[in-house]
């Protein structure tokens, strides 16, 4: 069986700093992985290069069978467009949009007409249960609220993989976890794999399985990891 | 015999795992390897070598004589060694009242072994700690758990974190002290 996403000898620097040092794993379609690790062990770098942000060095990066780390600048965008969906700490949403034309962004740049990509947008927010802030902007609602409205951005193209890196970093307790619930039940309906970055135990606690990275490598004492 | 759940019962026997020690020596031991628990008395050290030599885990090694009275040392027996070797290889269930256990089983693995026997436990103690942790979440996502449910699965988690903190920290220094030794 081939797995959703892999990634084989991957090595990536910045400058003298060597973020990954040949990294190797597969991750199946519909899994919730947390990759976890203290700060600077590359857990970052790792998701940037498995959602194709970022090219390797060396080593390869694949999804679906097909190299990632081969592919233009363009089909690697397209990619990120269609397939991914991507979900970071904080700010990233427009200031300037409402939390509706900011969930309906990205059916926009892929072309979707105004009123049909309104109507995804307003139903995503209303699955997130922050429907009622659909015309409010970013500065008029909490962190926790910004970040449901960036799920429901990262996931109105219905993409396969989402990748959220620290996705509850910047949120307290209680308006974190409803972001990871949200998160885990909407995977399991939709069917989407999630790439969990993480140094939280507790934020791991939500995946199916932890991979462990340390200075830049898998840690040979981790959890559950696939080689 | 069981000595399941008694703490002090085996890191007495840890203590003797390098040799014959009387009752004063193991009380001082204990009290310095361990200064987070609670001193041991001396009626409790005494009661303990005298249960641990009824159920055939230590014997008498003669009598030695320091500055004060006589007293009777204490060694391990084979079956002693089992016991401890047993109680060394057990994950404990991941539970809060289980800190303390943690804490002794370490200390006492670095004692009487090496730092790959400390590694070796803080590795498996963790991976039981994460599943815990895993099954909890899990029950606090499930939409049947009531109010009370949630809170009591967020008292475990955050005990469950805070030792899945210090087991990576002792797994971090344990690794460390290997690499430089």
């Amino acid at each position: 069986m081939t797995a959703l996403l892999s990634a084989r000898g991957v090595v990536k620097s910045y400058g003298r700093i060597q973020a990954l040092r040949g990294v190797t794993l597969a991750i199946e379609a519909g899994e919730i992985v947390a990759v976890t690790g203290p700060s600077g062990c590359g857990k970052s770098t790792l998701l940037h290069c498995l959602s194709a942000i970022l090219r390797p060095d060396a080593g390869e990066t694949s999804y679906r069978g097909e190299r990632l780390d081969e592919r233009s600048e363009a089909e690697r965008s397209k990619l990120r467009r269609s397939e991914f969906g991507v979900l970071f700490q904080f700010g990233q949403l427009v200031a300037e949009l409402t939390a509706a034309e900011n969930v309906a962004l990205p059916l926009l740049l892929a072309g979707t007409k105004r009123s049909e990509a309104r109507t995804a947008a307003l139903a995503w927010l209303e699955r997130l249960g922050v429907a009622e802030l659909a015309d409010s902007t970013p500065g008029e609602m909490s962190g926790g609220e910004q970040q449901r409205t960036a799920l429901a951005r990262a996931l109105v193209t219905e993409p396969r993989v989402l990748f959220a890196d620290e996705p509850t970093g910047a949120l307290d307790t209680l308006a974190g976890e409803q972001v990871l619930g949200h998160i885990v039940r909407l995977a399991r309906e939709q069917e989407t794999t999630v790439v969990l970055v993480t140094h939280d135990a507790r934020v791991a606690g939500y995946a199916d399985r932890e991979i462990a990275l340390r200075d830049g490598t898998l840690d040979p004492t981790g959890l559950g990891i696939a080689v | 015999m069981s000595l399941s759940g008694s703490v002090t019962a085996h890191v007495v026997l840890g203590l003797l795992a390098s040799g014959a020690r009387h009752g004063y020596e193991i009380k001082r031991e204990h009290d310095e390897r361990l200064p987070q628990a609670k001193p041991l008395a001396f009626g409790q050290v005494y009661a303990t070598l005298a249960r641990l030599a009824r159920d055939g885990l230590v014997e008498s090694a003669g009598e030695v004589k320091g500055g004060g009275p006589t007293a009777t040392a204490y060694e391990l027996t084979d079956d002693g060694r089992v016991a401890l070797e047993r109680w060394l290889g057990d994950v404990e269930p991941p539970a809060p009242q289980s800190t303390s256990m943690l804490l002794a089983k370490v200390v006492v693995a670095l004692l009487v072994a090496d730092g790959d026997r400390a590694q070796k436990f803080l590795v498996a103690q963790r991976h039981a700690h994460t599943a815990r942790l895993r099954e909890l979440t899990a029950a606090k996502l499930d939409p049947d758990a009531s109010l009370g449910d949630v809170i009591a699965a967020d008292f475990a988690i955050a005990h469950l974190d805070a030792d899945l903190r210090w087991l990576q920290a002792s797994l971090d220094r344990v690794t460390e002290r290997k690499v430089v030794s």
